[in-house]
């Protein structure tokens, strides 16, 4: 994973509260065994019509929204299905950070995996940034912090998770380190409850 | 093969009042680290992950990239669920990207030593069917699967929920999982529901949802407890616990009794004997909720006024009653205006007018399935509606079981019978219309009275509009063409 870097970008806003998993990608895409390329069924119901011609109401097709690189969403976004399939749309599209007022668990939690940073902010702060679009968003995760235009805001973040953030740790390795203290337990387990044969 | 319990036993004897869910836990924590005064993350210790084929390859890919191997391909089984047809097992996949995907998890499976329950093995079925049922599902162990209905092994006492795909890659890679502990939530049924037949588990958990909302139980595990869940079957609390998710939660959790135990008794996977009747004390006293425990929140729901349910917009959360109306999205929204203006793309997205009255709402399509109701009971009960009648000639319906042991028990009991005479189609297990992955699916404006759990945009086909009703309250529809009140006919 890429270690990450501070964000500078305007938004883009998806006016839309439960933005759920299904819409983000929809299933027919689930199908592929690959991890990239999800990029371009990004929201695929919402942006095309059944022709596959982009819909122009929706935000990701208008040209002045094109190669921003934050997210503005509203609550519980990412409700429904734990596919990964979306963050992996959504930062193959190029979306580095998602801002929302909340955001699903499991969501929230593939976010990290993948080195995608979801910021959740006040209900206030994001109304401000709805208003204003076009203002400069700059996120540093280091300091924990979220500028908008002149406005200085901190945002919460558990610290393993930033961590693995900023220095693109594989996570897996971690664990591997602990190795000895995995072998452990399960010896411990395993003198201590019942096993048995498959029948 | 030998399949270890890898649970140690939990002290009993801690002074603290602790949840089921916080004793499980606890027992379960390989390493915690610390950050500054706060709790970190813990790597929390999988005794079983289970596998299907369409969030498990890029894990595979990813291990073989990094030449990793599975650490306990004993703890790890698969089956093909999503993806798969329902219609004649015998005949080749056409669709193939489909086939690609089946048959990319059948060979990491065989590289990797992995337990599969393949397309056309007698024990295929939905992940979170054929857990429980073969008792690979077993109180008190963590569980996990690339797939947010995990939660519903939670019935039977065990710790489980959805993971994603990265996640998959670290537990086969380490049957660990780094994870912050969630917060406890409990809700307490209480009552009884005047008409056992007409008002069942589906209803009770679409009015939890209806009350706390679609982030409800975001950050928590629910603890289902109260004398209505005493009295519910095994299978009735699956439904519960299956829907936790759709409020938020990571997981469902039911304390396992009598009845629990009893469900698990003899299945494939579960110890005998002896054995199995150790467990069975060490169970009884040590999975239990301590009378003093804490719950962070808690709130408590009466049924003995709950009706069958029915939901009418795009989140599991838009449900009314079925004797209500659709409502205007102001009162809907009680003053949000995220709601009001989420119930405004409902209404228009399921072509509804406020105000008619939900037995008003033709259909077109029946789906009876998916791992929220697709078990023998579910199909049971719908059968004692459908039997002796016809399906409306307007209405496409199908019952799909959740499993082909579901499927050869229904048949047993003749229940093929009853659906396919009243003019239902009888298929084969698998996920199907739940999320129509396969040709499953419903056109564009095709109106569904469906018993999975999504009523999301073209959840069930691109601009298909699903309603989530009980199996009871889909069969009677199937046969009138319109929701009605099941109570009436039960
Ligand atoms: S039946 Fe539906 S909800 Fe259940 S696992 Fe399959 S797709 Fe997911």
């Amino acid at each position: 994973m890429e270690p990450f870097k501070v964000i500078k970008s305007k938004v883009t806003p998806l006016d839309i509260s439960n933005v759920d998993t299904d819409q983000i990608i929809p299933k027919q895409f689930l199908k592929l065994i690959q991890r990239t390329g999800f990029g371009k069924y990004l929201f695929y119901d919402w942006r095309f019509d059944r022709d596959g011609n982009p819909k122009h109401k929706f935000v990701l097709n208008d040209p002045k929204y094109t190669g921003r690189q934050i997210l503005l969403a509203r609550d519980n976004f990412g409700s429904g299905s734990s596919r990964e399939h979306a963050v992996w749309a959504i930062q193959d599209y190029g979306f580095k950070a998602i801002v929302a007022q909340s955001f699903a668990d499991i969501f929230y939690i593939n976010c990290f995996k993948v080195g995608l940073l979801p910021v959740s902010l006040s209900s206030e702060e994001i109304e401000y940034l709805f208003r204003n679009t076009d203002l400069d968003v700059e996120i540093d995760l280091f300091n924990q912090q979220v500028t908008i235009g002149t406005i200085i805001t901190n945002f919460k973040i558990y610290e393993y998770r930033k961590k693995t953030l900023l220095q693109g740790l594989d996570e897996i390795d971690v664990t591997l380190q602990l190795e000895s203290i995995i072998v452990e337990y399960e010896k411990k387990n395993k003198a201590i409850v019942p096993y048995t044969d498959k029948p | 093969m030998v399949l270890y319990l890898c649970y140690k036993l939990i002290e009993t004897s801690t002074s603290m009042p602790k949840t089921i869910f916080e004793k499980i836990w606890d027992n379960h924590i390989v390493y915690f680290k610390k950050e500054g005064s706060n709790d970190g993350p813990s790597l929390l210790y999988i005794d079983r992950h289970l596998l299907h084929e369409v969030t498990s390859p890029q894990a595979f890919d990813a291990l073989r990239l990094n030449g990793r191997r599975v650490r306990r391909p004993d703890l790890t089984f698969a089956t093909m669920d999503h993806n798969v047809p329902t219609s004649n097992r015998s005949l080749p996949i056409v669709d193939q990207i489909s086939r690609t995907q089946i048959q990319a998890l059948a060979q990491n499976c065989k590289e990797f030593g992995i337990t599969l329950f393949d397309f056309n093995n007698p024990n295929q079925g939905i992940v979170h069917v054929i857990g429980p049922e073969m008792g690979i599902t077993l109180p008190g162990t963590t569980i996990v699967c690339g797939d947010s209905h995990t939660s519903t092994h939670g019935a039977l006492g065990a710790l489980a929920f959805g993971i994603g795909t990265s996640e998959v890659e670290h537990v086969l890679a380490t049957q660990c999982l780094w994870m912050y502990k969630p917060k406890t939530f409990a809700i307490t049924i209480t009552g009884k529901c005047k008409n056992q037949h007409a008002i069942t588990a589906k209803d009770i958990i679409l009015s939890i949802i209806k009350r706390i909302g679609t982030a409800g139980g975001t950050g928590t595990i629910i603890e289902y407890k109260g004398e209505m869940i005493t009295d519910l079957s095994v299978e009735q609390r699956m439904t519960i616990c299956n829907m936790s998710i759709e409020a938020g939660a990571r997981a469902g959790l039911i304390v396992p009794d009598q009845k629990a135990f009893d469900y698990i008794r003899g299945r494939t996977y579960t110890p005998k004997g002896e054995q199995f009747e150790k467990m069975v004390d060490y169970w009884r006293e040590n999975l239990i909720t301590d009378t003093n425990a804490k719950f962070e929140r808690d709130i408590t729901l009466n049924v003995n006024d709950l009706v069958p349910q029915v939901s009418w917009g795009t989140n599991p959360s838009m449900v009314i009653d079925v004797t209500d109306t659709i409502p205007y999205p102001d009162d809907f929204a009680n003053g949000n205006e995220n709601e009001r203006k989420a119930a405004l793309r409902a209404l228009e997205y399921m072509a509804l007018k406020p105000a008619t009255p939900i037995t008003d709402v033709q259909i077109d399509r029946v789906f009876i399935g998916s791992c929220t109701n697709s078990r023998l009971e579910d199909l049971l009960e719908a059968s004692l509606v459908v039997k002796g009648r016809k399906v409306s000639c307007k209405v496409r319906a199908m019952v799909v079981p959740g499993s082909q042991k579901v499927k050869i028990e229904a048949e047993k009991l003749g229940l093929d019978k009853v659906f396919k005479d009243a003019g239902f189609e009888w298929r084969e297990s698998g996920c199907s219309m739940c999320l129509g992955m396969n040709s499953d699916i419903l056109a564009p404006g095709e109106r569904c009275a469906s018993t999975s759990n999504r009523n999301f945009e073209g959840r069930q086909g691109s601009g298909g509009r699903t309603h989530l009703v009980s199996p009871v309250m889909a069969a009677a529809a199937a046969i009138e063409g319109h929701f009605v009140d099941v109570r009436k006919w039960l």
